[in-house]
């Protein structure tokens, strides 16, 4: 799970990480407002959204007046920030984090990931922060610095002064460096965060190491202990899609093509998606509804595809291991008396009991098209998918589905 | 012979007295599996399938020898669990259990760890469906039916597209030696490279199947083992070509965050290194019986 920048910040401050004195708005009018609070003469407008690369795309900007901010967090509020990162439909902006301008004399790439390889947190710094890291990895290899740290000791004082020295961080500050990374180290076990990212954290012209940005992303599965964590997740982030799979229980990812997929286990589905597009088609999702396959399930994951208005066509894949076909083909059917499905459906069952299964699908008299393997049923579904196409059927319409079964059987 | 398990493996269950431990243990038991007991903290003297339950892993152990154990905990509790296997003597330890914390993942490994190498416990999982030598034992959730006993050993990420391999194989006739599931979380307790090794050391292995998917660096990890160690043939597939960056596709470990991590680069690092790579799931069997024949 992401949260905003001020969220983070408020977090990393609590754990003895220097920020920059802010305050969150939520209109121009309050945006002013906090930069008269906070006192000064520069101030820096940021948009909250869930992504980085803000700054290329028009959220963040530097004021020197209230008209200014006013001005600036107008522009932002309502708007759909696109950054590399969020997608071409971009992230909504909502709140604004107004602060206090520094003075920067220069700027450092600090993150905390965890390393699959040694399967510890890892440390990752740089001399050249403000750039983000992938470029850094590409243009400027060999400044980066890391670390990692042995869990049953933590994050050691020495650790942290060979990554200081080793970014060139004057004597006088290595300190400073210290508790800021110890802080981060902190706030990431405590809190079971997978990411901490501070880009840049700078050091200022009046030698103080400052928190300048700051991204956190948590593990969800460790949420149940962090409920204050929990909270702090931001519904206007997600995609709607994906929000709403999510309160249902069910593991969905929104894609950009036509073939809605329900498909039971995360790598049978992945794998179903390759299909179809190795067919010719595009997956409209990813969708794994989890080993045991129930008739409340199935309908559920009807009723989400079918809520992408871009499906034109679903591909169902079950391979039944501890529960039957019979069984599935029951759901399926009761699925698809209960929600009213216009778009072709092509069912792919495998698995235990796959012949009482086909023969349940075959004699519910529903518009159902049956495919016997993987690659049968990715053909069948873009084949009925591109015969809606062929006869100008871009939007769905009555007797879609019908029309699909003929053309295909 | 097979890997990790046979016919004479004694096996524990922690946490057998939940609905689906309950409902898996007759599976196994049904299958053939050496199930000598389980474990539920405050549930000693109780019994399920006629079979005892115990406080703790130590005094299972002690009372029934046990070598493997399978954990069902619920998240918050399942590290807890496999440390107390590691802790008690178990030498082969399953964990089905999806949504264990990363960080608690990293202690349970941390704390392997403390054990000399000829002592420590092998875990696979967590977020797996189990490991099977066919005709032997089960220890896991997967169905038993679908596999047939013989030479070829899988292992994988996933659990059902490791049933779609083992089918397509069925279908043509051709048998398994041990299926092993390694999970789909981010930290695991074995890797590709960890199984890839005994497939080698296993006589009645003759051909290994990988099945990997985007995310993480173990599928680059076992190319390059692949590559210097393994004489045997390998076939691999590797799900989410489709996948976009950045995303976690259901998998908690299935995302794509760095160079080497998407399905094409894999497939292509897998390539490199020797590896007949099957390009689409549909083909896993087809190729694995093809290179079988050429072998």
């Amino acid at each position: 799970m992401d949260i905003h920048e001020y969220q983070a910040k408020e977090i990393l401050d609590g754990f003895g990480v220097t920020v920059p004195d802010g305050a969150l708005a939520y209109s121009p009018e309050q945006a002013a407002y906090r930069a008269r609070e906070l006192g000064g003469e520069r101030w820096v407008v940021k948009a909250q959204v869930h992504a980085g690369g803000r700054g290329k795309a028009g959220g963040v900007k530097v004021c020197s007046s209230d008209t200014e901010i006013h001005d600036a967090s107008e522009a932002m509020f309502g708007m759909k920030l696109v950054t590399h990162q969020t997608g071409p439909e971009g992230k909504g902006v909502y709140r604004v984090y107004v602060e206090a301008a520094v003075p920067i004399e220069r700027e450092i790439y600090l993150g905390f990931v965890l390393d699959r390889t040694t399967q510890r947190v890892m440390i990752v710094a740089s001399a050249e922060g403000g750039m983000e890291i992938e470029d850094i990895s590409a243009d400027k290899p060999d400044s980066i610095v890391r670390a990692v740290v042995e869990p049953a000791v933590g994050l050691r004082e020495f650790q942290c002064r060979q990554i200081a020295f080793k970014l060139g961080v004057e004597a006088g500050l290595v300190q400073q460096m210290v508790r800021t990374l110890q802080g981060c180290y902190r706030a990431f076990t405590e809190l079971d965060a997978t990411m901490v990212e501070v880009n840049p954290l700078v050091i200022t012209e009046d030698h103080r190491v400052i928190a300048l940005d700051a991204k956190m992303t948590f593990d969800d599965n460790a949420l149940f202990r962090h409920p204050q964590i929990a909270e702090l997740r931001d519904k206007s982030q997600e995609d709607p899609r994906e929000s709403r799979a999510a309160d249902r229980g069910l593991n969905y990812v929104g894609l950009d093509g036509n073939i809605g997929c329900i498909v039971n286990g995360a790598g049978l589905a992945m794998a179903t998606m390759d299909t179809i597009k190795l067919a010719g088609g595009e997956p409209a999702n990813f969708l794994d509804i989890g080993g045991g396959a129930t008739p409340e399930r199935v309908a559920k994951a009807f009723r989400l595809v079918l809520s992408d208005k871009s499906v034109q066509a679903i591909l169902v894949n079950i391979f039944a291991g501890i529960n039957r076909c019979d069984w599935v083909a029951e759901g399926v059917v009761q699925a698809l008396k209960e929600v009213e499905v216009d778009v072709p459906v092509i069912v792919r069952l495998a698995g235990t009991n796959v012949e009482e299964g086909q023969k349940i699908l075959a004699k519910s008299g529903l518009p159902i098209i049956r495919a016997k393997t993987l690659n049968e049923a990715a053909e069948r579904a873009v084949g009925a998918w591109r015969n809606d196409l062929s006869q100008g059927v871009v939007v769905r319409e009555p007797g879609a589905q019908e029309k699909a079964l003929r053309a295909v059987s | 012979m097979s890997i990790l398990l046979d016919k004479n493996t004694r096996v524990i269950i922690q946490g057998i007295t939940g609905k689906m431990a309950r409902f898996h243990t007759k599976d196994m038991l049904d299958y053939g599996t050496n199930v000598v007991g389980g474990v539920v903290p405050g549930k000693c003297g109780d019994t399920v399938e006629g079979l005892p339950v115990f406080d703790t892993v130590e005094e299972a152990v002690a009372a029934t020898g046990a070598e493997a154990s399978l954990v069902f905990v619920p998240p918050p509790f399942a590290a807890d669990s496999i440390m107390e296997a590691a802790d008690a003597g178990v030498r082969y330890c399953v964990c089905i259990t999806d949504g264990i914390p990363a960080q608690d993942m990293i202690r349970v490994k941390r704390y392997m760890y403390r054990y000399p190498k000829e002592r420590r416990m092998i875990l696979t999982g967590p977020n797996c469906a189990g490991t099977i030598s066919p005709g032997k034992a089960l220890l896991g959730i997967m169905p038993g039916h679908i596999y047939l006993q013989g030479n070829v050993g899988i292992v994988g990420r996933s659990g059902t597209l490791g049933y779609e391999a083992a089918s397509q194989l069925k279908e043509r006739g051709i048998g398994v030696s041990t299926s092993v599931g390694i999970g789909g979380d981010p930290i695991n307790g074995s890797s590709f490279k960890d199984i890839l090794q005994r497939f080698e050391e296993d006589e009645d292995t003759h051909v290994i199947a990988l099945i990997g998917e985007i995310g993480g660096p173990q599928e680059a990890e076992a190319a390059e083992y692949i590559r210097d160690h393994i004489t045997k043939p390998v076939v691999a597939y590797v799900a989410g070509l489709t996948a976009p960056k950045g995303r976690t596709m259901g998998h908690a470990g299935a995302i794509i965050s760095a160079f080497g991590e998407s399905a094409s680069e894999k497939v292509e690092i897998l390539s490199a290194a020797g590896v007949t790579v099957a390009e689409n799931p549909a083909v896993i069997g087809e190729t694995i019986a093809r290179v079988m024949e050429a072998a």
